[in-house]
């Protein structure tokens, strides 16, 4: 008796630290959902400490897709959004779900594949580039995820006046995942794949696969913050959120933005204001 | 092959630089599956052995029912009880996204089944094996329960395991309400799933090599204290 009383208690103690570990969490902490690409670049890792050591308050990341990360807030599952699509911003914000949209930083998207060229794309601008992986029926990996780069990578298409994912074909295929896991397939594929630039800088398993198409205005890649309505979730640590919006738009925030650098290469650029 | 060479490199040097971020996260994978398989135990000891002995409308249904909930598909787990956990659903006010407690809840309704139905199919055939014995003992199903319980503890130590394995090898759920929030629900999948989106497949290798050691720390302490039970037993014997 003696022995169950003392498991007892032992496995109530383990549970109460772990309720604990989450209640310490939640009294100054502001919650953000961002998009994978911010997260796997390791910026948000960089920079966010020195805003806790100024504000004190800590930032959870809770790194999804664009599309995912916007649900989150809808639900009000977090305070803020840091997020790269803006059809589905807009969306968010007029539908009443978000607040005080606020650019901060931006960088572009780039087309890789294999480093051979095989489809002769090099160099050229994004909409010929589409169509001649096109017409050469060239292995693309679409993201599949509706994803701010999805988005993206459908509206070029559409530029391009193509819609291969409306056509039964084997060579435009979904891949369903994140930028990380796309990339992987990629490189395993020797396939094509729209990627930010962030991810692709930071990543590691490229093998054979290298930047093909760069530099085309089409393929700007703002980072927006919104903020989640409060009036649609009263919990919402708005004052938190919007110090945190604040100080990455302060000169502070700006200059560590602009100096995060991976393997020696800038990722982002701070909005000129 | 040569990611899993490095693989072994990486897991060798992780073990042995004691990284305190790494054991942060050794440490809350440990936590929440130990927490998730102690209640899944507390409550799936006694409704197994129900199951097994008990008389009652439905036993059947809910045996099978049971045994089908051991596949369930974590990913599904870890969406229903997001929908349960998150501000938009019933239980949101109790503010438990994103926490540890959200990430034992999964784990917990992902293991129950497993321990419920194994301990089921343990104390049924030594219920088969004994029950006449226990019987003319003079023992109701309730005692009955507590004894076999008590008999057959080597073999459900086995199912705790079978039970602690899946939960601590478990992504899809624990990604889904804890959201890999760095120091705070980042577990060891959820790690190696974050490294493997980084391209970093050594890393993620080496992190799933040292979370196969715990695993084997693991069973190797309840396989000692079951074989140091049994030597008891005989000398008891004799």
């Amino acid at each position: 008796m003696l022995q169950t009383s003392r498991h007892v208690r032992g496995i109530a103690l383990a549970l109460f630290s772990v309720c604990l570990m989450a209640d310490a969490a939640r009294a100054d902490t502001l919650r953000i959902a961002s998009t994978t690409s911010l997260d796997n670049s390791g910026l948000l890792a960089a920079i966010l400490p020195v805003f806790t050591k100024q504000s004190g308050i800590k930032v959870h990341v809770i790194a999804v897709g664009t599309g995912q990360a916007i649900r989150l807030g809808r639900n009000g599952d977090v305070d803020m959004v840091l997020v790269h699509h803006r059809p589905a911003e807009d969306r968010f914000v007029k539908g009443g779900h978000g607040i005080g949209r606020t650019e901060i930083m931006y960088n572009d998207f780039v087309l890789i594949g294999p480093s051979g060229d095989p489809a002769g794309i090099k160099g050229r601008l994004i909409t010929p580039a589409l169509r001649r992986l096109a017409a050469r029926k060239a292995l693309f990996l679409s993201r599949g995820d509706r994803s701010g780069t999805h988005g993206r990578e459908v509206s070029l298409w559409q530029r391009a006046g193509l819609t291969p994912w409306k056509i039964k074909s084997s060579w435009y295929r979904k891949a369903g995942a994140g930028m990380g896991r796309t990339l992987n397939m990629a490189a395993e594929l020797r396939a094509h794949t729209l990627t930010d630039r962030g991810t692709w800088l930071s990543f590691r398993n490229r093998r054979s696969l290298a930047i093909l198409v760069a530099g085309d205005p089409a393929l700007n890649n703002i980072y927006a913050a919104i903020v989640v309505n409060p009036k649609r979730h009263p919990h919402i640590r708005v004052t938190k959120a919007r110090a945190l919006i604040a100080w990455l738009l302060s000169s502070d925030g700006r200059r560590r933005i602009a100096a995060y650098k991976v393997n020696g290469e800038l990722l982002f650029k701070p909005i000129k204001r | 092959m040569s990611s899993t060479d490095s693989g072994f490199g990486a897991a060798l040097s992780l073990l042995f630089s004691f990284d305190p971020q790494l054991w942060r996260i050794v440490l809350l994978s440990l936590q929440v599956s130990l927490i998730a398989l102690a209640i899944a135990c507390l409550m799936g000891l006694p409704a197994g052995a129900a199951l097994a002995i008990g008389r009652f409308p439905g036993r059947r249904i809910l045996i099978v029912l049971v045994n089908t909930m051991m596949g369930l598909p974590p990913v599904v787990v870890g969406l229903v009880v997001y929908l349960a956990l998150s501000r938009a659903g019933p239980l949101g006010d109790l503010e438990l996204l994103f926490t540890p407690t959200a990430m034992v809840i999964a784990q917990t309704i992902l293991i129950f089944p497993i321990v419920t139905a194994l301990t089921r199919q343990i104390i049924e055939s030594a219920w088969t094996d004994t029950g006449e014995q226990l019987r003319a003992l003079g023992a109701g199903r309730r005692q009955a329960m507590g004894t076999l319980l008590w008999e057959t503890r080597g073999a459900l130590a086995t199912a705790a395991a079978a039970g602690f394995g899946r939960a601590i090898a478990e992504v899809g759920a624990v990604i889904i309400v804890g959201g890999n929030i760095a120091e705070h629900t980042r577990v060891m999948t959820t790690t190696i799933a974050l490294e493997t989106s980084k391209g970093n497949l050594a890393l993620a290798i080496g992190l799933g090599i040292v979370l196969l050691l715990i695993a084997l720390v693991l069973n190797g302490a309840i396989y000692s204290v079951r074989e140091f039970g049994r030597d008891r037993q005989q000398i008891r014997l004799i």
